[in-house]
């Protein structure tokens, strides 16, 4: 964590400095280009990002490209703008600039495709949720009345679970999550442990866990707790992958008596 | 005729995924453009809750009184069926959201919870903690994902919307696109277009709206021919944090849960907020509005921001700031119901607003005008249909608050059915070369484009034209001034066509499709600020200090505004307002 607190007044008249890893497209080599930005109060790195798309030179005077990246939100809720700073698997919107270290790195994530600069294509998150039926089965939109009654601590339990952004920060920064194992990451399960939760969404629950077990499933997870790390929203990731670990045991121990 | 027609969709949040769940439950096929992947969509920012009158508190709450709450907040200029229908399906919205698996919080007894927000008397407003949105777009997402699965919905992310594909006789037989990676132009046809996307926040630079929201798409569409409807009824939120990159939402359910608006009553008092005594703050909202308190409508209470800081110079230590207080609540409770918003707080300002009252001021915040509509969500243009924030229906001249998401789902669950109808009852015809028209004309456009070498900056021009915007046509409306805004518009689309781009790649080029979104949000400004200007009155977020009065004699009307392509210039035509339902009375708070 590279937490060292706010300094605003050491900052004033200085100029801020970043680094910035940057592609031209999925196949062209990466390269390094430096940028300096006067300081002001408040800033961020999307807001800095903007501000090099207003005068595209680097530090050294030579005319650049603005630098692309997903963002949209800009209030960390839509999960676009994840991205390495200094180091670390973070939303580049609630990263503030008083509170990171110079030069600031930015590179894009490591374990997914690079698309340009920052951007890269997270789409195997969403490919996972299709795995898991990561959805509650209703019948129809039709109106059917209400929906199941719900204690208030089901409700606390299943809330936190379901502000998960779709970073893929957890995914970024787990050490079992490469091109050998396949593991789907942390995300993907604890999205299954909500809906397994859910009176309705309990109906699929035996195809979730299924879609969990052997190459890829959960038994890849090492534990090494940096999903819950990193998660920007504070979701008890590793409660969920133990959760649904024990689940799994039980349906794969069911299946093999079942034949 | 198509038994199982092929509809496009256009925007991936809650109306776009509404309407698109809808034509698959019925046996369509939709092609689902977006800019970002679809869960990623604006929606995702709506944060106190979704209005409905379930009246589970035991008020005699009814839907015929969140009808009359919501013309009477947007001060009759909406026309009244479509409101009366939206308001009669909320109960059943909810109940289906619930279904759908939404963690809406619970009442001891396992039931909804339901909170008061803006503009009325009722707890009418359900909510998950404070990312209601979120919540239901995810819910949404996760049934177009199971449909997705089943191939009955196919999505197109990381398309952008240039235009749509018009044949000779006036009718929409698809879009054209393009796609934000390979940067390939591409049309693709249609039984039916239906347009979700979202407001018009860039157009005034920072706003609490997300970096899509540009107008660009309902702008392409007003330049083809689609008539765009009381443009001037731009909402602006009294409570916003006011921030370097955009001006951060702080929801109206701080207020709702009990959050207070204040200043010290000394003029640039400098002391710790808390330890001003209660008899040294000035609860304004309160004393002027003693009935509704800090719950009144949105435009009110913005005024009355406004009026406090700039006309009694009592804005904190002389900052255009005021108040948010929710340090009297037990944390517990805030945690439980809050803890979304107050954790952006605290990330983006660095203070925990349970111990220290939150510095906020009012910011540009939702496009209540946009596409005109019938009450079927159909535009003027056949085969073509909007619903959601860039509709202009069901909110008139303000928006009250936990409206937007209950207007963009039922919109989306009326455009829907409504394309497929139109599809199955259409005669298929030749498409006479439209679309490779149209391809042609989009890529020209982008030819010129990368070609020019001027000397302008499109980033500039944009932050130009937020300024300019946000000057003249927000809170308070001078003739004087909106009669410089369009000549000064008008100069900056000459500056636009010596932008020169600082990226000509032909890879994931964001300066480039910036660049285009420009061009439409400075045609769609013209349209806001000539249409404020024709307006003479005062209504909802619409107030001109020469003229402080509503005025339904000459202006209970819909300003519909066309582009004539000759004179490249908007043209206005103003109709009546269906008031048959509700008489109209004086909006006093």
């Amino acid at each position: 964590m590279e937490s060292i607190g706010f300094h605003e007044l050491n900052m004033a008249n200085k100029n801020v400095i970043f680094r910035i890893k940057r592609q031209d497209s999925p196949e062209s080599k990466p390269r390094w280009e430096e940028f300096e930005l006067p300081w002001r109060p408040g800033m961020n790195v999307t807001s800095s990002l903007m501000d090099i798309a207003l005068n595209p030179v680097t530090r050294d005077g030579k005319a650049t490209t603005p630098i692309v990246y997903d963002s949209n939100c800009l209030e960390e809720v839509c999960g676009s703008c994840a991205m390495i700073v200094n180091g670390r698997a973070r939303m580049a919107c609630s990263a503030l600039i008083d509170q990171l270290e110079q030069p600031i790195t930015l590179e894009p994530f490591s374990k997914f495709p690079v698309v340009r600069d920052l951007a890269v294509d997270r789409s195997v998150l969403f490919e996972n949720l299709k795995a898991v039926k990561a959805w509650v089965p209703i019948d129809g939109t039709y109106d059917l009345g209400s929906g199941p009654r719900m204690a208030n601590e089901d409700q606390e339990i299943c809330y936190p679970l379901s502000r998960c952004i779709s970073c893929c920060c957890c995914m970024e920064a787990c050490p079992q999550f490469n091109e050998s194992t396949g593991f789907v990451g942390a995300a993907t399960i604890s999205q299954a442990r909500l809906f397994n939760t859910h009176p309705t969404g309990k109906a699929l629950k035996r195809e979730r866990l299924q879609a969990l077990m052997g190459d890829g499933g959960i038994q890849e997870c090492g534990y090494a707790q940096n999903c819950v790390e990193v998660c920007p929203k504070d979701i008890p990731l590793t409660n969920s992958i133990s959760n649904v670990g024990k689940e799994v045991m039980k349906q794969a121990i069911f299946d093999l008596f079942r034949g | 005729m198509a038994a199982n027609p092929r509809i496009i969709v256009v925007g991936g949040g809650l109306a776009g995924l509404s309407a698109t769940i809808k034509i698959a439950e019925m046996g369509g096929n939709v092609d689902l453009f977006s800019i970002v992947a679809v869960k990623r969509s604006h929606s995702v920012c709506a944060q106190g809750g979704i209005n409905a009158a379930k009246n589970l508190k035991g008020e005699g709450d009814s839907t015929w009184q969140h009808f009359d709450d919501s013309v009477y907040g947007g001060d009759f200029l909406a026309d009244q069926p479509p409101v009366k229908a939206m308001c009669d399906q909320a109960p059943a919205i909810i109940d289906l959201l619930d279904r759908m698996g939404v963690p809406f919080n619970r009442t001891p007894e396992g039931l909804l919870d339901f909170r008061r927000f803006g503009g009325t008397l009722y707890n009418r407003t359900a909510f998950a903690g404070a990312t209601t949105g979120q919540q239901l777009l995810y819910a949404l997402d996760e049934q177009v994902r199971r449909y997705e699965s089943e191939g009955k919905v196919r999505k197109f992310e990381y398309w952008e919307f240039l235009s749509g594909v018009i044949d000779s006789q006036g009718t929409c037989r698809g879009i054209c696109a393009i796609d934000l990676r390979s940067m390939e132009v591409v049309t693709f046809p249609a039984d039916a277009v239906i347009m979700a996307t979202g407001g018009v926040g860039a157009i005034f630079g920072k706003s609490t709206n997300s970096v899509v929201c540009t107008g660009s798409a309902q702008s392409a569409l007003y330049q083809q021919g689609a008539c765009y409807a009381n443009g001037e009824m731009i909402q602006v939120h009294p409570t916003a944090i006011p921030g370097e990159d955009k001006l951060r939402l702080m929801s109206e359910s701080a207020r709702g849960e009990g959050g207070r608006v204040w200043v010290p009553k000394q003029p640039g008092d400098k002391r710790n907020p808390r330890s001003i005594p209660e008899k040294e703050r000035w609860y304004f909202l309160e004393e002027w509005y003693p009935k509704y308190g800090n719950l009144v409508p949105r435009d009110v209470a913005t005024r009355a921001i406004f009026r406090v800081v700039f006309e009694y110079n009592l804005g904190i230590d002389g900052q255009p700031m005021v108040y948010l207080d929710l340090t009297h609540i037990d944390r517990k409770v805030l945690d439980r119901k809050l803890e979304g918003i107050l954790e952006i707080y605290e990330k983006f300002v660095g203070d925990d607003p349970r111990d220290v009252p939150m510095k906020i001021f009012p910011g540009m915040h939702y496009t209540m005008g946009g596409m005109w509509v019938d009450y079927n969500q159909a535009t003027n243009v056949p085969g073509l249909y909007a619903c959601g924030e860039c509709d202009f229906s069901i909110h008139g001249a303000n928006r009250l608050g936990a409206n937007s998401l209950m207007s963009c789902i039922y919109g989306g669950f009326v455009a829907g059915p409504e394309a497929v109808k139109y599809a199955r009852n259409a005669s298929s015809a030749e498409s006479n070369g439209c679309f490779a028209a149209e391809k042609k004309r989009q890529e020209e456009f982008n030819q010129r484009l990368l070609k020019s070498d001027g000397t302008e900056n499109s980033f500039k021009l944009w932050r130009e034209l937020g300024d300019l915007m946000t000057k003249d046509c927000t809170v308070i409306r001078y003739n004087k001034a909106l009669q410089e805004t369009d000549p000064k518009l008008c100069e900056m689309l000459q500056r636009w066509r010596h932008i020169n781009l600082s990226d000509k790649s032909m890879w994931t080029n964001s300066t480039f499709v910036f660049a285009r979104q420009l061009y439409n949000m400075l045609q769609l400004s013209r349209v806001i600020a000539q249409g404020a200007l024709l307006r003479n009155e005062s209504r909802g977020s619409h107030y001109k200090p020469e003229y402080p009065e509503r005025d339904d004699v000459n202006w209970l009307k819909t300003t519909k505004a066309y582009f004539s392509a000759d004179a490249d210039e908007p043209r206005f035509e103003f109709a009546p307002v269906d008031t048959s339902l509700l008489p109209l009375r004086q909006r006093k708070y």
